[in-house]
């Protein structure tokens, strides 16, 4: 009967679509350096991702018979594929990233019931499947040719790469895990294939081949620190992730030198930075507590490392991060915070003596 | 008090303080309006009884009725004056239902009653000084308006060691405590040594947020000399709920549905304290309180000394009226308070604000799905799961929010507040509160009238019974008579 | 196929003797099932299901013959208490919620005969021959049959007043369709 607004009368000022814009802006410095690196293919690759997922998301909000604006306002389907642009080879053909961006926007975000319904992290699972149904495409890397540099196609050759269909030949490269299972897998150890081709120094600034976003680590370092500075996200998913992996590495490196990678190369290469910061503080597929998320992190971190280490890819972090992402509802289930005047239990916690009955 | 005996509050938000709008505004009297509508149920518990009738003169602070069973308090009359109605009125509630009120004509003369007071208020028993507090209608002023005398009867019963004075006022706009404590920090060292001395405690203990450097020093001053120790908390909302203020001085939780008496501790806001001074050392019955008039809508925002009954347009009037149509009337604060849905509503013994809030300081945009940020996660000063809970109420299922630990939600805001997709979160909470306790109502008077139908189906049998057994009787007199009758010819 | 026939043959046998003695072994006493479900209804036996009174019912929901959401004065709480019960699934949400009634005397209307409150089956109806009857809305359960019973129409069903004690926040609109 009583129309009256409940309390409270006052609200933060944030909303979601603030949350991802802050989000994509921690994004540009890493994607800008992409651009620059990869040149115009990795531009129109990225185009054509965003503007798949938000017409994807504009026809299934159609579809439902909801209102298509709030949805496409909000921000996420744009972010969603502009993590999954970054984690696409640069050079990829546009059908890799429009089939990609259709099935992380229509497939595992809007069938599960749309925003926050998802049970796996939308630009992951394109990525991985788009893995497993092109795996020649998803492999196929470019060595950096700077947008500025002598190598770089012009615009119009680059439109025949991104848009003309296997027409490119020139400058494939193999990524640094790539290149070491491949060695691996030849009967070479680490001793002998990783001198001359590992350059921690060209890693960290991202002067190799690798997928768009995810090869500076450092520019992709400030993203997420500018996160956790704006609270967007919490250190403990990070850090986490990334001890998951360094943690492991230095054991088995420091036993097995020849057999195994060690944690500076792991973090370095891949899409370790990116999952750490970007992929493991999904908000909706990740758990609700910090000590969850610091569990579900150090699953994503472990499961890379595994992946990597013993799996038949090169690259985990996708992987890794789907399983956990399966985990999330039974890390919520067990970690809950405790109840104010509880014990972890839930039961009350007993009555304190007072003076007058001890 | 050193740092090692203080604790990390949990959870919790830094809303906007706009305490700066009236914060440095002394404390006035607002002149004596002409009429005030005192609810006779203001407090948690029994409403109380009307001890006068229609027509009657009363005198500033007379008894106009009186508190029903354990849990209830008197009422006294705000200022002197006539009565000139007893009957339903808007309620200072968010259903703005009608409830009993007196409504009282001031005289203008505002002519206190006799009262006896006591030479040294320190020399009465401790008992007394409990019926004191209960007999001036006493409730704790910080919004919870529970009877204050029973607190303290239960606190000496059980023996309580710790006193802890709340002066966290951590709702955002509201001054009237920080003001109180600037001014009549006397009053209120006065009110604590008192209920010390009521209840036996051991230590006495008074936090305050310490973004009120000014009261901290006033209450610091007042407190010299005395075993009242004075500890800044830090400032964050809701450290004025008295569980989190105990948690932060003492670092001892009140174990779930218990109270603070279960682990030695007794609560009282700082103006509770000054009221109990007021009514044991002075004779003053709770008849006026302190009450913030503020808002981004309102002209000149003060602090006022209001009778209780006074109509809010009365607070704003004296405060220059609205600088622009409000968007929103708040009673009390804006984490908690209520919405007003007009202005004669009056203000009442838990009324610590009247707010006039624009458009720009509500702010309420439509909602929007939620995305698990878990934000209201970690700033629940409860330690639960907001987003869990209005989903499963989302879906009519209670039972699963409950195990949740809706119970244990203490409808703070904090999770709605913060909340980027701006569900109503609280309102969820509260709305199943409501549910559940409608049901629980439900089937108790389902309970009871089957008792009834079961009591009327048995009386029904036994009448039938009796009756049947009746013409039964009747029936074997008829033919006992008949027969002895047939006899009786057979031997004539 | 001999052997098939045979086999399948032998196989339907065993099965359905198993069957058959489970069925006896394993049987729910019938009788104390519709007990327990006649301990969840209101009791008032006021016939709005269009059952004989209460014990009707419950032999019927006992049978599955009839909806758990059968009995309009026992609202929400019964038809939960009815789902656990019968470990039937229903969507709380989608039982409407109505609104608690009670019945009300207009009193210019009553002419005091007594009728209703010789069928109130709750003694909810107070009141003596020649003066005008009232409803005790505590013991009131809405069942209607006062309403039948009255000549002059003075008994109606109204939506019970909402007070301080019973009003709650209502629940919260979804603005986003789900």
């Amino acid at each position: 009967m009583s129309q009256l607004a409940h309390s409270p009368h006052a609200h933060a000022p944030v909303s979601v679509g603030k949350v991802m814009a802050t989000v994509m802006l921690a994004l540009v410095p890493a994607t800008v350096f992409g651009f620059w690196l990869y040149g115009w293919p990795a531009i129109f690759l990225w185009t054509v991702c965003v503007a798949a997922a938000l017409l994807g998301e504009a026809a299934t909000m159609q579809l439902q018979g909801r209102p298509a604006r709030p949805a496409l306002l909000d921000g996420s389907a744009l972010l969603t594929a502009w993590l999954l642009a970054l984690s696409l080879p640069p050079w990829a053909p546009w059908w890799i990233g429009a089939i990609g961006s259709l099935f992380a926007v229509v497939v595992t975000k809007q069938v599960f019931g749309g925003l926050g319904q998802n049970v796996f992290n939308p630009a992951m699972a394109a990525r991985v499947m788009l893995l497993i149904s092109f795996p020649v495409e998803m492999t196929l890397w470019t060595a950096p040719a700077p947008i500025t540099g002598l190598h770089a196609p012009g615009f119009a050759e680059a439109w025949r790469i991104t848009f003309g269909g296997g027409a490119w030949d020139a400058m494939t490269s193999a990524s640094l895990l790539g290149h070491v299972k491949t060695e691996f897998t030849r009967g070479v150890d680490l001793l002998s294939s990783l001198p001359g081709y590992y350059v921690p120094h060209d890693s960290v600034w991202g002067q190799r081949a690798g997928s768009l976003g995810e090869t500076s680590a450092l520019l992709l370092l400030f993203g997420g620190l500018y996160l956790i500075a704006r609270r967007i996200v919490t250190w403990h998913a990070p850090v986490a992730m990334l001890l998951g992996v360094a943690v492991p590495a230095l054991i088995a490196n420091t036993l097995a030198p020849a057999h195994y990678l060690g944690p500076l190369p792991h973090l370095l290469s891949g899409g370790i930075v990116l999952g750490a910061f970007f992929i493991a503080t999904d908000p909706v597929t990740s758990p609700n507590t910090a000590t969850g998320q610091f569990i579900f992190g150090l699953g994503c971190g472990l499961l890379t490392w595994i992946i990597r280490t013993w799996g038949g890819y090169p690259e985990g972090v996708a992987f890794a991060v789907m399983l956990m992402n399966a985990t999330t509802p039974m890390i919520d289930l067990y970690v809950k915070p405790r109840i104010y005047g509880r014990n972890r239990k839930g039961q009350s916690l007993p009555a304190a003596p007072s003076k007058k009955e001890a | 008090m050193n740092l090692l005996n203080r604790f990390q509050p949990r959870g919790g938000v830094h809303p906007a303080g706009r305490k700066d709008l009236s914060a440095d505004r002394p404390i006035r009297a607002l002149p004596l309006p002409e009429r005030l509508f005192v609810p006779l149920q203001q407090h948690v518990g029994a409403a109380a009884t009307p001890v006068v009738a229609v027509g009657d003169q009363v005198l500033k602070g007379q008894l106009i009725a009186a508190g029903q069973g354990t849990i209830s308090a008197p009422v006294h009359a705000p200022t002197s004056g006539r009565v000139v109605a007893l009957g339903d009125y808007a309620a200072p509630h968010p259903s703005g239902l009608p409830v009993p009120t007196l409504t009282l004509e001031s005289d203008g003369e505002d002519r206190w009653s006799d009262a006896a007071i006591p030479a040294d208020p320190f020399a009465l028993a401790p008992d007394e000084i409990a019926r004191r507090v209960g007999a001036a209608g006493i409730v704790g002023l910080g919004g919870a308006a529970f009877p204050s005398a029973v607190k303290l009867n239960i606190s000496r019963k059980s023996g309580v060691d710790t006193l802890i004075i709340n002066g966290g006022e951590c709702e955002p706009y509201l001054t009237c405590d920080d003001r109180l404590m600037r001014e009549q920090a006397e009053g209120i060292v006065a009110g604590i040594r008192l209920i010390h001395h009521a209840v036996g405690t051991q230590r006495a203990l008074v936090g305050i947020e310490d973004n009120k450097p000014e009261a901290i020093a006033a209450m610091r001053a007042a407190a010299l000399g005395t075993d009242i120790q004075v500890v800044a908390v830090p400032a964050m909302y809701p450290m004025g709920w008295d569980k989190q203020l105990t948690r932060a001085l003492i670092g001892k939780e009140v174990p779930a549905g218990g109270r603070s008496a279960d682990i030695g501790v007794l609560v009282h806001n700082v103006a509770t304290a000054y009221a109990v001074h007021q009514a044991v050392a002075l004779g003053r019955p709770l008849v006026s309180r302190i009450v913030t008039v503020s808002g981004g809508a309102v002209k000149t925002p003060c602090n006022l000394e209001v009778p209780i009954g006074t109509p809010a347009q009365d607070l704003f009037d004296y405060c220059g009226g609205f600088t622009a149509p409000p968007a929103r009337l708040v009673m009390g604060g804006p984490m908690m308070g209520h919405e007003l849905p007009a202005t004669h509503i009056p203000v009442v013994k838990g009324t610590s604000g009247v707010l006039a809030l624009t458009h720009a300081e509500i702010g309420r945009p439509e909602p929007a799905p939620c995305i698990r940020c878990s934000t209201c996660v970690r700033a629940c000063p409860v330690g639960l799961l907001p987003l869990e809970m209005a989903t499963r109420i989302r879906a009519a299922d209670l039972d699963a929010a409950i195990g949740l630990g809706l119970k244990d939600c203490i409808a703070c805001g904090s999770c709605s507040y913060v909340c980027p997709a701006h569900i109503p979160l609280v309102h969820y909470f509260n709305y199943a509160k409501g549910e559940l306790s409608a049901r629980e109502r439900a089937k108790l008077k389902q309970e009871a009238t089957k008792k009834l139908a079961d009591d009327r189906s048995a009386r029904m049998e036994r009448i039938a019974r009796e009756r049947e057994e009746a013409a039964a009787r009747r029936r074997a007199a008829k033919e006992a008579a008949e027969a002895a009758k047939k006899a009786a010819e057979v031997t004539a | 196929m001999l052997i098939a026939v045979f086999s399948l043959t032998t196989l339907g046998l065993v099965l359905g003797l198993l069957l058959g003695y489970a069925s006896r072994r394993l049987a729910v006493e019938g009788n104390a099932l519709v007990e327990e479900i006649q301990a969840i209804l209101p009791g008032s036996q006021c016939g709005q299901c269009g059952f004989p009174g209460c014990a009707g019912a419950a032999q019927a929901l006992a049978d599955g013959n009839a909806p758990i959401t059968l009995c309009p004065p026992g609202g929400r709480e019964v038809v939960s208490a009815l789902s656990a019960k019968l470990g039937i699934e229903v969507n709380l949400a989608d039982v409407a919620e109505t609104m608690p009634m009670t019945a009300e005397v207009r009193e210019e209307l009553c002419i005091g005969c007594t009728r209703c409150y010789k069928v109130c089956p709750t003694d909810a109806i107070m009141g003596a021959a020649k003066h005008i009857h009232a409803v005790f809305r505590e013991a009131c359960t809405a069942c209607g049959k006062c309403v039948e019973a009255c000549p002059t129409e003075a008994l109606a069903l109204h939506p019970a007043p909402i007070t301080l004690q019973s009003w709650y926040w209502h629940k919260p609109e979804e603005r986003m369709a789900a």
